[in-house]
């Protein structure tokens, strides 16, 4: 049964201390606000607007285009000033909707918000699709279609994860402290959903605070339980979050409901439980905006579509000039060559370095000391994947399980050569993937 | 300032330990069988174990400057193969013995197979099959300043009692490092401690070895008896410092396991039925070919192989 942890993993040195007693402030944009048109796995949204409308806050600019697909909302008023290529996250240049601010902040949402218990299960799905919620811890999947279970009576336990495991990232802390009870609430619109489920808090025990606040909170509550993880990387992820709650085995082949588990993610559920509660869609972020060349290390509440840019302005630019700069954590985090890219539903920390260990490292020969297999919370052997990878051999590769992969990079980590093994078998891993699709 | 930053694959932090920060725990990690070694067996034990590791570094180095390839003696494990092997030998060699080790170690065992992390074998130890083989009257005399007498693994062949106490300390005869059980286990206590060697394969080593002399040993369950087995020769030294030699080892935790019985049998049978009464060097070389196929057979099941639908 749960072990309320998993085999391998690491401890990184957590730097949480620096942004976690800081409460969240809320940051307005300067720049133009810029909205990638794919924020999340699936379709890219189809604008709604053109060039030269008016737009208010909580309008829909985008709308969804297929079931996988998620709509977008303007997070300020103004003018859409283009829809064009911008510079995103992720390095490439991504069509997007561009809207000027006029810093008035119009709003304009009108939903009707009813108690949820009156409101039909699909009625309550339609109403996420609509505020266009996606997996807030990275993944992006949207989230009416991990709710839209064929058979809900089959789901035995609501996961919230509370783990946070990413080191320097606060912001899930933050939410824990600052708004425990709503997310008590989302979980409660989960339990009715699956009426013969469980709900789980899952916190790591680094965050002892917050799994006081939850078992005070839910302490009349027969359907909610809260459980203290031991604090390991990459307790977080959905595979050994499940696992260390209800010891319950998935591999990539399997999604969570096949074994009975939702999962998602605190952000998420508590703009579940905004959309159903207030009637808004998903606007903001939290985004902890940390290192060590920051200024203030804090978390900010973020309008989707601002350019972290404006974040670091707001905080008084930097104290030292950063080598690197990651949007999210270190070990998954992507790291950015311009910091003028936007905000989107995804993002959950900008984390600015002083100092580039892994530029500064050479990789020398595997000296098969074994650190790598020891670390794998997916029991694999990324030594050997990672040969295969090098060399291209593809069926290797897959005789050694290497599309089990989840790309945490604890093997990378733990390497005392320094070899890039998480970095090869990611790209042997996307390559085969590839070829699968075809 | 350029505007654009760095950029580089995840993760984006490493941790500390490196090769170089490893093979250096191991070398403090045999100073004190060094220090003792030297102690007990005088001035002559460090010339051997200094000229070891010595023609170690300047093999590397040459090899390196001759096959035009980045200098690696960097990361410090040919000073682990110099001491090493130093350690492995009688103080009554001639001092042209560590020269010749030492090169053939970093250059045959090691460098032609394109040294370290792909050499096969264990250098230090492949060299020292080496020259027992080459040069077997130099590597089998144990004589102190022309006096002989016997080691304790002899001693207990002949049916001659040998004192406990002196072979946890070291006070008996055999090659420089091997002596004093109780020197080699502060070192291995510190591997442990400083997570760079587990101990799996040490234990499972020296447990099958004593399960096997127990039943095939002639003197049955007798815990001195076993004692001094586990004491005397190279078990200490080999099983915590040579045999888990990362290059050499398997890389599985099963493997480990599996690795660590079969020493312990070679070993047992090396001992019981060979002709010279030692095996550590013999089974752990022998086992260092089947790692190949030992790792073959025990990948580990990936997380989720057990996941079923609906569970």
């Amino acid at each position: 049964m749960a072990k309320l942890t998993f085999n391998g993993g690491i401890h990184p040195f957590d730097g949480k201390e620096m942004s976690k007693n800081i409460p969240i402030k809320a940051v307005n944009p300067t720049r133009d606000l810029v909205y990638p048109l794919s924020q999340s796995i699936g379709a890219p949204s189809k604008p709604i607007v053109s060039k030269g409308d008016y737009v208010l806050v909580g309008q829909k600019i985008a709308e969804a285009d297929g079931f996988v697909s998620s709509p977008l909302y303007s997070s300020v008023s103004g003018t859409v000033k283009a829809i064009e290529e911008r510079l995103t996250v992720s390095g490439k240049k991504e069509m997007s909707i561009v809207i000027s601010n006029d810093g008035l902040y119009t709003e304009s949402w009108a939903w009707e918000v009813k108690p949820y218990e009156s409101m039909d299960n699909s009625e309550i799905i339609e109403r996420i699709r609509e505020a266009g919620i996606v997996g807030l811890g990275g993944a992006g999947f949207p989230t009416h279609v991990k709710l839209s279970v064929k058979e809900p009576q089959k789901i035995d336990y609501c996961i919230i994860n509370g783990a946070e495991c990413e080191p320097y990232l606060t912001s899930d802390y933050r939410k824990m402290i600052e708004a425990p009870e709503k997310i008590i609430e989302g979980l409660k619109i989960y339990l009715k959903l699956f009426p013969y489920s469980l709900g789980i808090i899952a916190i790591e025990d680094n965050k002892e605070d917050c799994i006081k606040v939850f078992k005070a909170l839910t302490k009349e509550e027969p359907r909610i339980i809260v459980k203290a993880l031991k604090t390991k990387y990459p307790q977080g992820s959905e595979r050994h979050l499940i696992y260390a709650v209800t010891g319950r085995e998935i591999n990539s082949k399997l999604l969570p409901l096949d074994v009975g588990c939702i999962v998602n993610n605190i952000d998420t559920v508590i703009s579940v439980r905004d959309a159903i509660f207030e009637g808004t869609p998903l606007l903001y972020r939290i985004i902890t905006l940390t290192g060590n060349s920051i200024r203030n290390p804090r978390n900010y509440k973020v309008r989707i579509g601002t350019s972290f840019l404006d974040l670091v302005e707001e905080n008084g630019g930097f104290k030292q000039e950063p080598k690197k700069i990651i949007s999210g954590g270190p070990m998954m985090g992507i790291p950015l060559f311009n910091l003028d890219v936007p905000v989107t539903k995804t993002s959950s920390a900008l984390l600015c370095m002083t100092d580039d260990d892994v530029m500064e490292m050479e990789p020398s020969e595997c000296i098969n000391c074994g650190r790598c297999v020891q670390a794998c919370p997916e029991r694999l052997m990324p030594k050997q994947l990672s040969d295969f990878g090098e060399h291209g051999n593809s069926e290797g590769f897959l005789h050694y399980h290497g599309l089990e992969c989840v790309e945490c990079g604890c093997c990378s980590f733990v390497c005392p050569a320094k070899r890039p093994l998480a970095q090869v078998i990611k790209s042997m891993r996307k390559m085969e993937l590839a070829k699968k699709k075809r | 300032m350029s505007d654009l930053l760095n950029v580089s694959s995840n993760p984006h932090i490493r941790s500390k330990t490196t090769t170089s920060s490893l093979m250096f725990s191991v070398i403090v990690a045999l100073l004190p069988a060094t220090g003792y070694g030297i102690f007990h067996f005088g001035l002559k034990a460090f010339y051997i174990i200094a000229l070891a590791v010595f023609t170690a570094v300047c093999s590397e180095k040459l090899f390196c400057i001759i096959t035009k390839r980045k200098s690696t003696i960097g990361d410090f494990s040919a000073i682990v193969t110099g001491l090493l092997l130093g350690l492995n030998l009688p103080v009554s060699v001639p001092l042209w013995i560590p020269v010749l080790g030492s090169f053939f170690a970093i250059v045959v065992v090691k460098m032609l197979f394109g040294g370290l992390g792909q050499n096969f074998m264990n250098p230090a130890l492949g060299a020292r099959c080496f020259l027992v083989i080459s040069f077997a009257s130099i590597m089998t005399d144990f004589s102190i300043d022309g006096v002989s007498s016997a080691t304790p693994l002899q001693a207990m062949r002949a049916g001659d009692s040998v004192n406990l106490l002196d072979m946890l300390k070291g006070n008996t005869l055999g090659t420089i490092g091997e002596t004093s059980a109780l020197a080699l286990l502060i070192g291995a206590v510190l591997l442990i401690i400083l997570n760079v060697i587990d101990v799996s394969i040490p234990l499972t080593y020296i447990g099958t070895f004593v399960v096997f002399m127990g039943i095939f040993g002639g003197k049955g369950f007798d815990a001195i008896f076993l004692t001094q087995h586990v004491l005397g020769g190279g078990l200490i030294l080999g099983a915590f410092f040579m045999a888990t030699d990362y290059v050499t080892r398997p890389i599985t935790f099963a493997g480990r396991i599996i690795y660590g019985i079969i020493l312990g049998l070679l070993t047992g049978i090396f001992r019981v039925f060979g002709p010279s009464g030692e095996g550590v060097s013999y089974a752990i070389i022998l086992s260092n070919l089947l790692v190949p196929l030992i790792e073959k057979v025990t990948v580990p099941t990936f997380f989720g192989k057990r996941g079923t639908k609906n569970a």
